[in-house]
């Protein structure tokens, strides 16, 4: 189904264009520890390649995609992820947000709290990426 | 009334005036912002978490417990808007 616009040129270029924004989105997260980036920012591209999608193509054929339901489920999960990976070691006798407990075998230290940094920017990145979508589907979407 | 307002919001004016110039000057290199903990900070960091970028080391590892609070805000924004707003409020 065509979206609002039915046109062509703006459906392709949004075919064309948000695969390379997502995949940059991801690299923005992933390379938060090298470069200017992270979770935040990260999660904002990847939410603003959703409202490209649901704004070009239809809000019909975004929300079987992606619905807002799931959106609202990602922002959730995402908070757990940075919640757990605060309480894990705060069970296992270190302190809290303490990365260096966290109990990943193989590796230990200071490569252990890069990790953990790893972890807590995905789950920044998925809250921010939900909350936004949902934000932009309770402002701007249809009433369905 | 108006009166009193204005005569209670000058004086935490003065107040706010008056402790100001107690502060230490920020710009200063050897001042207790920069002396207690920061170097630390910046020397530590790419030993202490192998990364690279001090940025991301102090918000995420240093300062992660203030980064977990901004994320729940943000949620909770979210949350917000759900539970104000009717679907499709912006629209028309």
């Amino acid at each position: 189904m065509r979206g609002q616009f039915e046109n062509t040129i703006v459906s392709g270029v949004t075919r064309l264009g948000v695969p390379f924004i997502q995949i940059f989105a991801l690299y923005v997260i992933i390379h938060g520890h090298y470069a200017p980036g992270g979770g935040f920012q990260g999660g904002v591209i990847l939410a603003a390649s959703m409202m490209l999608l649901r704004l070009s193509l239809g809000e019909e054929e975004e929300h079987r995609r992606f619905s807002p339901t799931a959106a609202l489920v990602l922002a959730c999960i995402g908070s757990l992820v940075y919640g757990v990976a605060g309480l894990v070691p705060l069970l296992l006798g270190g302190e809290f947000l303490n990365y260096a407990r966290l109990p990943i075998p193989g590796i230990d230290g200071p490569q252990l709290r890069f990790l953990g940094i790893l972890i807590v920017e995905i789950g920044v990145g998925m809250v921010v990426w939900g909350t936004l979508v949902t934000l932009f589907d309770y402002l701007a979407g249809s009433e369905s | 009334m108006k009166v009193l307002l204005w005569l209670i919001l000058g004086l935490f004016f003065a107040l706010l005036v008056y402790a100001e110039s107690d502060l230490p000057n920020p710009a200063d290199p050897a001042g207790p912002t920069r002396i207690h903990i920061t170097p630390e900070y910046i020397e530590g960091a790419a030993e202490d978490t192998h990364t690279p970028n001090l940025v991301t080391a102090v918000l995420a590892d240093y300062r992660s417990y203030d980064t977990l609070g901004e994320t729940v805000v943000i949620l909770t924004a979210g949350l917000a808007v759900i539970l104000i707003l009717p679907r499709g409020a912006g629209r028309g």
